[in-house]
């Protein structure tokens, strides 16, 4: 629980600021915890008298977690490709392995290999482990679930990391609650703790209102997911060698009680918006249905993708997989350009972190330019046009 | 059909907000909602029973406050509603709370169906759901964005992938997360808000569930959080100023840069 050494307090409060669950109050010059108090240790750093303590009934003692060794990257396949986010897990592995000293494996569940695992080792894996078998053609949470849990059980690696994508979110819970260990959503950062070695996965919490390091101490292995677009691949060397280890996971651990029976494309745009570096969002200034043409044209002259804020989703206008913002997507681009988005914090918190953000927008103080990198404020109409011309001209020039 | 659906309260995230002067998170007037996701799973479950019938209960694990968003779930539907409250549960990571509400799940008798939002906004990390039907044994489908068919025996579903969707079939009991995209929640109707004043909500303490407590909240929680700070900003923001054909040039330059 979030002990209070009244002694030491000084009852100024900043502990009452901090707290996002008021559950801190200043009662007679000492603060006072009440039960809204989720032990999140928000409050604990910012505390100049040093009052506060989160402290925990004291743990079991540690398993042995030395036979766990080695850094994973869960190699997302889909429709006969490796999602790129893949190649970004391996760069990230990559020095995370390089500091630990230790190998760094890629793990491939696939209906057919053919080249993925030496694209796997030229993008960094010392060795993949693969299991080829039909009943891995369509993505299910239990048999790729139990196929990972099984090899993880085996070889006992120290880290899995796999992409914060729809495929990863869904089915890497699954692994982590049957290998009862941590599990950390969505994570932007990675490092190691010096003392011991742990692996320490910073996140966003409050739609990236507030960031959170959360390690995983005393179980193995510890696990993340890593959102896409934040970490860097390394550029791929073909002449890099490594083992490919060939598995095979018993037919009833690959079974599954959910069939896929069919699939069906996003309609329009290809772009995966997850993906994408560049992203034009549209919001309720378009005015209609017709007004995200403007916004489709543009992507398409800067080989980006479409997004729409809530308002423009709810009205019809664009399909709900492209919403950006807190019921939609969250979407780290390059370049995110929101045109006739207010920025309401539920979409805000949706695109903030994107590398760079232009606004586009009539009203002045529209919140959206309190997080843009570049602001025009002026009428989507008479921009958008003119701007998708201009960079007509420069590209056929 | 027992349908059983998780909600969470929630801060309302537009309340939520960095004060810019102390680069901390304020939380003035911050409201206590229920987790917008979970409105969703709510209203299809009360669709499902309307169509289908059978009886729909809400269940969240929180402090005792936390009753007000199940109130609010019965005018909105709800037939009944489980509190699962217990000091002992502070503290909990995702796999603690996957064991606690597993625990508070099977001591009512269990569900043929169990729906959650997709996520919560709090935490954003889509782990509950997954990690619930594991504890129960039961398989699941992630971001449900419709209900196709429905049998005694097994549900017809479209998941929201990536790149489109996957029409799937699944066997129950099952537990669906499910999106924003699966329907619109109505609001509270009179007679259920009448209802809802009324009704005697169960609530469950850790012996109640028969729990574990090595299991319960920070003690059986893997995950620690060493360290909470708030982002840095990012840079100063430039104005592009001009007649609106000098602005677009000036914006088309650095776009054709980037892009």
């Amino acid at each position: 629980m979030l002990m209070i050494d009244i002694d030491a307090c000084i009852g100024c409060g900043v502990c009452e600021e901090i707290c996002a669950f008021d559950a801190i109050h200043v009662v007679d010059g000492i603060a006072e915890v009440n039960e809204n108090c989720t032990l999140c240790g928000g409050c604990v750093d910012y505390c100049e008298a040093r009052a506060l303590k989160i402290e925990g009934e004291e743990r079991e003692e540690k398993d042995d977690l030395s036979a766990w060794t080695g850094i994973w990257v869960y190699a997302e396949y889909r429709h006969g490709r490796i999602a790129p986010v893949t190649y970004e897990l391996l760069g990230a592995g990559r020095k995370l392995a390089d500091q630990k000293k230790v190998p760094l494996s890629a793990v491939l569940l696939t209906d057919k290999a053919g080249d993925m695992p030496a694209q796997l080792i030229s993008y960094g894996a010392d060795q993949v482990y693969v299991v080829e078998d039909q009943a891995l053609a369509q993505f299910t949470d239990e048999a790729y679930g139990n196929a990972l849990e099984d090899l993880a059980r085996k070889y006992q690696p120290e880290v899995i990391l796999a992409g914060a994508t729809a495929i990863g979110r869904s089915f890497i819970p699954r692994v982590a609650t049957s290998l009862k260990t941590g599990l950390t959503a969505d994570c932007t950062q990675l490092d190691i703790q010096q003392e011991d070695g742990a692996l320490l996965q910073t996140r966003p919490a409050f739609g990236g209102n507030i960031m959170a390091t959360i390690a995983c101490l005393n179980t193995r292995p510890q696990m993340a997911t890593v959102r896409p677009l934040v970490m860097k691949a390394n550029a791929p060397d073909p002449s890099r060698k490594g083992e490919i280890i060939n598995c095979t996971i018993s037919p009833d651990r690959l079974a599954s009680r959910v069939k896929v029976r069919n699939f069906v494309a996003l309609e329009g745009d290809q772009i995966n918006l997850n993906e994408a570096d560049i992203v034009v969002s549209g919001g309720r200034g378009l005015g209609s249905e017709k007004g995200f043409q403007l916004i489709a044209e543009l992507a398409h002259q800067l080989g980006g993708a479409v997004a729409a804020s809530r308002a423009a989703v709810d009205s019809g206008w664009m399909p709900y997989p492209h919403q950006v913002g807190q019921t939609g997507k969250t979407v780290s681009p390059k370049v995110y350009i929101a045109c006739g988005i207010s920025g309401a914090i539920q979409h805000l918190v949706g695109m903030q972190s994107a590398d760079t953000i232009v606004a586009i927008n009539r009203d002045p103080n529209a919140p959206i330019f309190d997080v843009a990198t570049y602001g025009v404020v002026g009428d989507v109409f008479e921009i958008l046009p003119k701007l998708i011309d201009k960079i007509k001209q420069s590209r056929s020039s | 059909m027992k349908i059983i659906v998780c909600i969470k309260q929630v801060p309302d995230a537009k309340d939520v907000r960095l004060d810019p002067k102390t680069n901390t998170l304020s939380r003035e007037g911050v409201q206590s909602i229920i987790n917008p996701y979970d409105r969703y799973a709510l209203e299809e479950a009360v669709r499902l029973k309307e169509k289908f019938g059978g009886t729909v209960t809400v269940l969240t694990m929180g402090p005792p406050q936390a009753e007000e968003i199940l109130r609010e779930s019965v005018s909105c539907g709800a037939d009944e509603a489980v509190l699962v409250s217990d000091r002992a549960f502070a503290g909990a990571d995702t796999l603690a709370t996957t064991y606690t509400l597993s625990q508070a799940i099977k001591k009512i008798g269990g569900a043929d169906l169990i729906l959650c939002g997709k996520q919560a906004i709090d935490g954003d990390t889509a782990q509950v759901g997954p990690g619930l039907a594991v504890r129960m044994g039961i398989p699941y489908v992630t971001c449900v964005r419709r209900i196709v068919e429905v049998s005694d025996k097994s549900f017809v579903v479209e998941r929201l992938m990536d790149d489109g969707y996957d029409e799937v079939e699944v066997t129950l009991p099952a537990l669906f997360t499910v999106v924003k995209e699966i329907n619109e929640p109505r609001f509270p109707s009179l007679k259920g808000k009448m209802r809802a004043k009324k009704l005697a909500i169960t609530t469950l303490t850790a012996a109640d569930i028969d729990a574990d407590v090595a299991q319960l909240g920070l003690k059986g929680s893997p995950t620690w959080v060493v360290r909470v700070f708030t982002p840095q900003l990012k840079g100063e923001r430039t104005m592009i100023e001009g007649t609106v054909q000098e602005q677009v040039d000036q914006l088309a330059e650095k776009l054709m840069k980037w892009c």
